[in-house]
């Protein structure tokens, strides 16, 4: 084809309906789209999520030990469960620390995203730092804790006695009831930090700078400015903070475990430690079944409290005029 | 005594000045634009009075008194943003009182600030919606109810409608202007827009660069422009300018063609390189006039716009007639000497006009 041809060509050159092919048809046929992209989801909730808690639910039915498939009791096993002291206790250590840590992680995973959320010299570096406790893994942070609590290697008394002189003895840090609990608060509220200050500070980054100058311009004082535009503003992704927050305290299992196992006499032992204690090392899978079913509940219960209470704010419902 | 003074305020970013010694006095009551193309420092002097940047050197007086070291809410001043910034999630009866109600008015003066600026705004039904609920003109009214309610020294205006659809910026601007007729509060309005300036302005700013390039009443800039920068900022569409030297007979253009100039204006200026600026709507056709080569025709119905070159110089006027010309044919144009405007080849100031 010589040039006059091919310029020729590409002026008379049309775009054509062609007629589609029938895999275009079906790709375009929207159930067959809603079917094809759920499919893997569903298949995996089925798998990993509906069965592991259909034989939860089941076992918590039957009388079933380790290495031996029981029998259906009915609801035998929660009757004598919610009887029993040791989980009552657990209950109440189990809402003690998941509302002790809670309030911890917010104050404090709020204060940092604000201070974040100023021109720092090394942000980017600060940031890292923040981040590290959530980073490392939580049976080595647990140990690191527990060595720190420890009775006689614990960095912390070292320091309250032997450099700064303002205690004789080493803290017995768990070795009673309200000690451990409290230490066990500190360790998961330092984990939850990160988790916090960095979902509050993508919520801070989100509210444009022209509010607060012109609440500055409104005459409104620092403390003002926090409480009437920074609060209303964050509640809504708070809200899923403290909702995800609440869930992960409350269903805990790690840093327990490694820390205090439950120990002193059960007095730290939460809902996950008791079940896990009762179904394994107690080889009660029935029982430690239903201590682990009673905690959902609980859970739906925090997440429907979180969710109708602060997740939809008034001024974000309602039709937009864009 | 002006209601705001600027005297030879300076802004640095670090090392970067922006703004280079500006000089303006404000009058009480006075409507004043900053206007000047985008980045040349409109905004920055707005947030300087506004108290949202400090003040790098010279000093800016409010009623007499020098606010340089005042926090913003102890200038008595308000000021509407670009965005307008209103608060999300308060309604639009919250969003007009929350400065009265930090300020800890009494419930009744709230109410009744809030209605009366509502009322003047066409707001009252509107009170208790959320911003997302509103319509773009009514989100700038609403911005400007925050500010009237306040009954401030002066309003401090950010291209308050660069976000609006060319109609409804045409009816706020009347809008804009009734309300300051009415109410009488010294205004600051900053535009990159020449025609809101002109429209608006009891006196216009035109800034370049960090710098004041004139200052006077709408009229005097359109006829009396400064410079040539100024001359090409004000009026639409813009001054054609034509590079060459005065001569005897005229003013002889690089490109050959003579344009019509004033006696007095050519003797004055005998054989100086100079460029000659007439405004579109100061050529009209004439029988004796120069040949433009028509290239466009853009009839708005009242006036025709025809775009073309003469001698290969391209120029653009507008004529009152209705024009059957077609692209590519030629018409005869002559300048009103009157209107014709003479600028320095090498400093740009305007030598001369007439
Ligand atoms: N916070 C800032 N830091 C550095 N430079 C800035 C800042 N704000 C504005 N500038 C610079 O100052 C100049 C004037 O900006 P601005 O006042 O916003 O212009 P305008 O409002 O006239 O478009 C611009 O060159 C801009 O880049
Ligand atoms: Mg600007």
């Amino acid at each position: 084809m010589d040039a006059t041809t091919a310029e020729a060509a590409a002026v008379t050159w049309r775009l054509a309906r062609r007629p589609d092919g029938w895999i275009t048809r079906l790709f375009d046929y929207k159930p067959f789209l809603i079917g094809l992209c759920l499919a893997p989801a569903i298949g995996l909730l089925v798998v990993f999520l509906t069965y592991p808690l259909g034989l939860g639910f089941w076992l918590a039915l039957t009388n079933s030990t380790i290495g031996q498939r029981g029998h259906f009791v009915g609801l035998a096993n929660f009757i004598s469960v919610l009887d029993d002291p040791v989980f009552q206790l657990s209950v109440f250590n189990t809402i003690f620390y998941t509302a002790a840590a809670t309030v911890g992680k917010f104050g404090l995973g709020l204060w940092l995203a604000l201070l974040l959320n100023h021109h720092l010299p090394f942000k980017s570096f600060l940031r890292a730092i923040v981040l590290l406790p959530w980073i490392v893994p939580t049976v080595l942070s647990a140990i690191v804790w527990w060595w720190m609590y420890s009775p006689q290697f614990s960095i912390i008394s070292y320091i309250l006695v032997n450099v700064l002189h303002l205690r004789s003895t080493y803290i017995n840090f768990l070795g009673s009831a309200w000690p451990a609990r409290w230490s066990l608060v500190v360790a998961n509220t330092w984990r939850g930090i990160p988790f916090v200050a960095i979902i509050t500070l993508a919520g801070l980054q989100t509210i444009p700078p022209s509010l607060y100058e012109a609440a500055l311009l409104d005459g409104a004082s620092s403390w003002q400015r926090f409480r009437f535009i920074t609060v209303p503003l964050l509640l809504p992704i708070l809200s899923v903070a403290l909702t995800l927050s609440t869930l992960f305290t409350f269903s805990d299992f790690q840093l327990v475990y490694a820390i205090t196992d439950g120990g002193p006499f059960n007095t730290t032992q939460i809902m996950a430690t008791l079940a896990y204690q009762v179904a394994i090392p107690g080889s009660e899978l029935g029982q430690g079944a239903a201590i682990a079913i009673a905690m959902i509940p609980f859970l739906v219960a925090l997440t429907a409290i979180n969710y109708f209470g602060l997740a939809r704010r008034k001024w974000q419902q309602g039709p937009a005029n864009e | 005594m002006p209601e705001v003074s600027i005297r030879g305020v300076r802004k640095s970013f670090g090392p970067l000045e922006v703004i280079h010694g500006v000089d303006v006095e404000i009058e009480d009551g006075a409507f004043v634009v900053l206007v000047g193309p985008s980045g040349c420092g409109k905004t920055t002097l707005l947030r300087m009075i506004a108290g949202l940047e400090n003040i790098s050197g010279g000093e800016i007086a409010i009623d007499g008194q020098v606010i340089n070291r005042l926090p913003p809410k102890e200038r008595d001043i308000a000021m509407v943003f670009q965005n307008y910034a209103l608060y999300p999630h308060m309604t639009v009866r919250d969003n007009m009182s929350f400065s009265l109600r930090l300020a800890k008015a009494p419930a009744e003066v709230i109410a009744h600030r809030v209605a009366r600026a509502a009322e003047i705004l066409g707001l009252v039904d509107y009170l208790n919606r959320y911003p997302r609920q509103l319509s773009g003109g009514q989100r700038q009214r609403v911005a400007m109810g925050r500010a009237i309610v306040r009954d401030p020294k002066v309003f401090l205006f950010d291209e308050p409608l660069s976000n609006l659809d060319a109609k409804l910026r045409v009816q706020m601007r009347a809008e804009i202007k009734e309300l300051h007729q009415r109410l009488k509060t010294t205004t600051v309005y900053v535009t990159h827009d020449q025609i809101e300036a002109m429209t608006m302005a009891d006196k216009i700013v035109v800034m370049r660069g960090g710098h004041v390039e004139q200052i006077g009443d709408p009229l005097a800039l359109y006829d009396r422009p400064a410079n040539l920068f100024v001359a090409g900022f004000i009026g639409s569409p813009a001054m054609n300018f034509i590079a060459g030297a005065v001569e005897p007979g005229g003013f002889r253009a690089e490109n050959g063609a003579l344009w019509p100039l004033g006696q007095e204006l050519a003797a004055r200026h005998a054989s100086r390189m100079a460029i000659y600026g007439v405004r579109p709507e100061h050529l009209a056709l004439a029988e004796h006039g120069l040949a433009l080569e028509v290239q466009v025709v853009e009839p708005t119905g009242s006036e025709t716009q025809v775009i073309g070159q003469v001698s290969g110089q391209p120029v653009v006027c507008v004529l009152r007639e209705r024009l059957a010309a077609r692209p590519g044919a030629s018409i005869r144009i002559a300048a009103d000497p009157v209107h014709v405007h003479l600028f320095d080849a090498e400093s740009t100031a305007r030598i001369g006009t007439g």
